[in-house]
């Protein structure tokens, strides 16, 4: 069986975002790519799916510049993807064009069983991608996934939503899941596993080869903001009782939020 | 513009989240028409008037939650409506279903907006980054747009029309056999989601013990507080990780934040800079969360928050 597991690159959480001096975007430099944290979990659910079953072949699809995405594939690499596919472009697509360049690129692959991806990246919050492709590839969904069993042509996928509710789907395969923290842990890349990683084919396509036209980007992110500087934090004095008394006047009176 | 709003309810009440979709839709040259799905979702149609809203589309069939029917539904409601604008709020059902309605109808789609006029040109913010900064969405073309709102940022207006809604009922799609719902069980919280609430309390390592989670309950309740926490306290398994505040948690944005016994690391600050007014309690002076704070108590958690809970309650 093949299974697709769709990465991105994102800034690392200790960055700190600096706009453009047009600010329309984020200024690059000096920020370190990170895979999404969210991805990883999907990378480990379909490692080991491949080590429980027999003939698995996982690869590690994703849409970017390769220059800056390379390491990401390498990592999942490095964890125990097989190979890569990438769709190298510059250009920064929205999620529906993203997720046209990745159905055409995994339906020009033939068959699949599984289609694996992050929750939502944490750059654009956006999570929008895993469950557009789904709708193009014709197959069905769970998302935000926390615990997944599988049986034959099958998967059984549990999720918590708001307010602690919990909910089980059965999908018929090829599915896709957008994986949670609490699906699993992801493992850290090996010396011999980083090593090996090198030698695993990376293949490449572009926007024109799958015939997806920049012009169909429907959305775009304009004139950037930082948030506005904070004033000073009131620093309440005195014994607890003393602080206490002054915040709750304070959150009366002057924040009036009680 | 002809607008479509995804209405979410309750006890056949509807939710604050779908009145803010209902009050960023409202303006005199909009035609409103709603949808729901679930049984009741029939019965709204007298609340709905004061909205101004002609039609609602309605289905009974479906009770248990389901993306695939849940999906189809709206589908064949966009079929019969052409909307040039769908808003639903950007939780865990908005999020689920409306990527797909994007890519059926190769619509604009966007979650997690926090601003939105609608009045002469439409104008739509959002945070990126997990809050780190924002900004404005601009949409290219003039095909159909999908508009997820972020709960509790956009203002809730009166509705004072007196419209009488007609209802429509759709008749849910057969499944496609292609997925089923095993089970829904309602989680015991009747606390609104963080995602949601107006007030958050959220504790971090300083609390020491899991035990000690009892404290913020308590301070949560005079409140009506949610409780949340820092991805240290996820991590050691005191709470789950629906609790986790951050950038890899839930990014919020209530009008009072307490965080207690939280260091401020930049993943914490990212997931809850946006908040109204923020309340650290810390034994450090230096701690970060003093930064991005509006009201800071420096000393020992254990001896202050059991007064405040006091004080609080004596309200
Ligand atoms: C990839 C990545 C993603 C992350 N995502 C998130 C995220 O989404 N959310 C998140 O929160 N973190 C996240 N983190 C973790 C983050 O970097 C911090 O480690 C974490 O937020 C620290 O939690 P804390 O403030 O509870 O603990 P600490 O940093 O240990 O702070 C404890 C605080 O409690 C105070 N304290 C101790 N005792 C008392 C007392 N008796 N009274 C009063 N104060 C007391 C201390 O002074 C200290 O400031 C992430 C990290 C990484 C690497």
């Amino acid at each position: 069986m093949r299974i697709f597991v769709c990465i991105k690159q994102v800034p690392d959480t200790e960055t700190r975002i600096k706009l453009t001096s047009d600010s329309q975007g984020i200024d690059p430099t000096g920020v370190k790519w990170v895979i999404n944290p969210y991805d990883e979990f999907a990378i480990e659910e379909a490692i080991r799916f491949k080590e429980a079953n027999d003939d698995v072949q996982v690869t590690a699809i994703t849409v970017g510049p390769k220059a800056r995405v390379n390491n990401a594939l390498l990592t999942a690499m490095a964890m125990g993807v097989d190979d890569s596919l990438l769709v190298n472009t510059d250009a920064a697509l929205d999620a529906l064009t993203t997720a046209q360049a990745l159905a055409n690129a995994i339906k020009a692959e033939g068959e699949f069983g599984l289609v694996l991806a992050g929750k939502l990246a944490i750059d654009g919050n956006v999570s929008a991608v895993p469950l557009m492709l789904a709708e193009l590839l014709g197959i069905p969904h769970a998302s935000v996934v926390n615990s997944t069993e599988y049986s034959d042509g099958f998967v059984t996928a549990g999720r918590e939503i708001e307010g602690g509710t919990t909910e089980k789907f059965k999908l018929r395969l090829p599915a896709m899941i957008t994986a949670n923290k609490g699906l699993n842990k992801p493992r850290f890349a090996s010396l011999p596993g980083i090593m090996k990683a090198k030698k695993k084919p990376i293949k490449e396509v572009s926007l024109d080869d799958l015939g997806i036209k920049t012009e169909s980007i429907k959305v775009k992110f304009t004139n950037f903001e930082l948030p506005a500087e904070k004033p000073a934090c009131k620093m309440l004095g005195g014994s607890p009782e003393d602080q206490v008394n002054e915040l709750v006047k304070l959150l009366q009176e002057e924040a009036k939020v009680l | 513009m002809n607008a479509l709003v995804f209405i979410e309810y309750k006890d056949n009440k509807i939710k604050k989240s779908s009145l803010e979709c209902l009050s960023a839709v409202k303006g005199d040259s909009h035609t409103i028409q709603t949808c729901a799905i679930g049984a009741g979702s029939d019965q709204l149609t007298a609340a709905l008037g004061a909205w101004g809203v002609t039609k609602h589309y309605s289905c009974t069939d479906v009770d248990t939650y389901n993306p695939e029917l849940y999906k189809n539904f709206v589908a064949k409601v966009i079929e019969q409506t052409k909307p040039d604008v769908i808003v639903a709020t950007s939780n865990n059902v908005g999020r689920d279903i409306f990527p797909r309605v994007a890519a059926q109808f190769s619509m604009a789609y966007m979650s997690d907006i926090t601003e939105v006029e609608m009045d002469s040109d439409l104008e739509v913010k959002r945070p990126l980054y997990a809050g780190k900064c924002t900004a404005q969405v601009t949409f290219t073309d003039d095909s159909g747009k999908i508009l997820l709102l972020r709960p509790n940022q956009i203002s809730v207006v009166e509705a004072s029309e007196s419209v009488t809604t007609e209802n429509i009922a759709i008749a849910a799609g057969a499944p496609s056999g292609q997925s089923e719902t095993l089970s829904v069980e309602k989680g015991e919280s009747e606390k609104l989601d963080l995602t949601e609430a107006e007030t958050i309390v959220s504790g971090g390592r300083g609390l020491k013990e899991a035990e000690n989670f009892k404290l913020l309950h308590d301070l949560a309740a005079p409140l009506n507080a949610t409780v949340g926490a820092s991805r240290a306290v996820v991590d050691l398994g005191w709470v789950p990780h629906s609790l986790q505040v951050g950038q890899t948690g839930k990014t919020v944005a209530p009008s009072l934040y307490f965080a207690i016994g939280i260091s401020g690391a930049i993943q914490h600050l990212a997931g809850m800079s946006g908040s109204k007014n923020v309340v650290a309690i810390n034994k450090d002076e230096k701690a970060p969360i003093f930064q991005k704070s509006t009201y800071g108590l420096v000393g020992d958690l254990f001896e202050i928050v059991p007064v405040l809970t006091e004080k609080l309650k004596s309200l």
